[in-house]
């Protein structure tokens, strides 16, 4: 079983924890100009990555905040978090690399 | 081909069984193949057999990166059933039953289906409802299905907790009698050794790595084992969809997740029906070598590791023992997961892709196995034809555009 870290809370066990999608999707705009296609892009299509993996989650179970986890989808590692609106940390490509 | 039979089963005895044949060569990836499928599980095979019997297609090649059938086909809970709500899914699921149903002899290979029934528990008066509701539909669509009552349920599943003070008490039930089981490497090998006797190469232990364009504008498939050139090339891989179809240039709709099944030391036979308990979140069934097979609902996030998380299964097992408290001291044996491909309205993709002469199979999620030979037998028809096969015309990626999709959510019963 996973430890995950909150921002907030600190560290709990992944159950108290909902993965919520991809993070950094942008709703196109404005709606009355957006093609069927561009909505299918936003609402359905998927990178569904193998490896590491910009991801929102929610402390459903806890502090009910959401925030970005950055994850290995092959290992489960997890290598850090942070707050919405933020951008990942530059080189969050290559963490995954043992040093 | 080497027929199977009680005789040659007979004859191979006086010989020491020493005179068996392998079941499919082993032959070298050639340069260039008319057709190439991307995926040796029961899907992949399939779509081979069904391309070489139906349209005469045999300049084939099935590209597998580990070994037949080693990725969902053999990790599945190997149930088989058409219990689904809207006609576009009864149809095409009652088509792949009824291929279950003749696919031994077709195929000359035991898949061992055994149609003993599947039967969903209700556990409350809405349950109830909702499981007529179903069963009416199943009729409307053709597809046999009846309601049991407490006392049929008790004949039909032994050991059924029926107690009044069940934490799940027992309203009813539905049942689809030609539901059941069938043996998973069985189904897998039986396509092979059928499209392999008809001149499809099946080649194993080739990861595919990259596509590419050749000038005439055929797909080059790059392999571990060199570059192959295909005029047509059919993605049957599962999980891994995402990935194949990022190597060729466009996305699916597609979230690949961890499904975990697990199987209990053998017991005596005490069980031939599938349950399945939607409010426990578990389904069980006896394999015939007497194991326990239970399964439950999905991981709680996206993975590509197929092992499973403990808690997911400490809720399996948790299920299990309030559906069937006489189990609860039976140890479990082997516990295993397999990455599957989870889609909006857990309806398959089986059609075109944005990319030309270039075919999917997949989001099948949790339900792929039961779904074998009308996948391969749809698929094997797009790519003969280029034209959606009429069982398949609903279940194309254009649904994501127009909205018009087949939600069938509550159809397993349990919360995929």
């Amino acid at each position: 079983m996973h430890k995950i870290t909150c921002p907030y809370c600190g560290e709990r066990s992944e159950e108290e924890f909902k993965y919520a999608g991809p993070s950094h999707l942008e709703r196109p705009i404005p709606a009355s100009e957006v093609t069927d296609s561009q909505w299918a892009e936003y609402l359905f299509m998927r990178d569904n990555i193998k490896g590491i993996s910009l991801e929102r989650w929610g402390h459903i179970h806890g502090c009910s905040q959401y925030f970005n986890l950055i994850r290995n989808t092959v290992t489960h590692e997890i290598y850090g978090c942070y707050q919405m609106g933020e951008q990942p940390p530059e080189g969050w490509q290559k963490l995954g690399d043992k040093k | 081909m080497q027929h199977y039979s009680v005789f040659s089963l007979a004859r191979n005895a006086m010989k020491h069984h020493e005179d068996w044949h392998k079941a499919w060569r082993s032959p070298p990836l050639k340069e260039e193949y008319e057709v190439v499928i991307v995926g040796g599980g029961g899907h992949g095979l399939a779509t081979a057999y069904y391309l070489a019997k139906e349209h005469n297609i045999t300049d084939v090649a099935v590209i597998e990166a580990g070994w037949l059938g080693g990725g969902n086909t053999g990790r599945n809970t190997i149930t088989v059933r058409s219990n689904y709500l809207y006609p576009e899914s009864a149809e095409f699921y009652d088509f792949s039953l009824k291929q279950y149903e003749i696919l031994s002899r077709e195929l000359n290979f035991n898949v061992m289906l055994r149609q003993a029934g599947l039967l969903r528990l209700s556990h409350s008066h809405h349950d109830v409802e909702m499981s007529r509701r179903a069963i009416n539909a199943m009729h409307m669509n053709g597809v046999d299905a009846e309601w049991l009552t407490r006392e049929e349920i008790i004949e039909l599943a032994p050991g059924v907790n029926v107690s009044e003070e069940a934490r799940f008490p027992i309203f009813g039930g539905m049942n689809q009698p030609r539901g059941g089981v069938a043996r998973h490497d069985g189904v897998a090998w039986g396509y092979a050794r059928a499209a392999d006797d008809r001149g499809v190469d099946i080649i194993q232990q080739c990861a595919v790595t990259g596509f590419e364009k050749a000038a005439d504008g055929s797909h080059l498939v790059v392999t571990q084992k060199g570059t192959v050139k295909a005029k047509k090339v059919a993605l049957c891989v599962a999980g891994h969809s995402s990935v194949l179809a990022e190597m060729a240039g466009f996305r699916l709709p597609v979230t690949s997740m961890a499904l975990q099944a697990c199987v209990s030391e053998p017991l005596k036979p005490f069980i031939d029906t599938v349950v399945l308990s939607p409010d426990a979140g578990v389904y069980v069934s006896q394999s015939d070598k007497g194991e326990v097979v239970m399964g439950g609902g999905l991981d709680l996030y996206p993975s590509y590791a197929q092992r499973g998380n403990v808690h997911t299964l400490e809720n399996i097992v948790a299920g299990i023992v309030e559906i069937f408290p006489k189990l609860r001291r039976v140890k479990l044996m082997r516990q295993w997961a397999g990455i599957v491909d989870i889609v909006y309205d857990s309806s398959p993709i089986i059609g075109h892709t944005p990319v030309k002469n270039m075919y999917v199979n997949c989001g099948f999620g949790t339900g792929g196995f039961k779904a074998i030979p009308a996948g391969g037998y749809t698929l094997a028809h797009t790519i003969a034809t280029d034209q959606p096969h009429k069982l398949t015309e609903a279940f194309g990626l254009n649904r994501f555009e127009t909205g018009a999709f087949i939600d069938e959510m509550g159809a397993a019963g349990i919360a995929h």
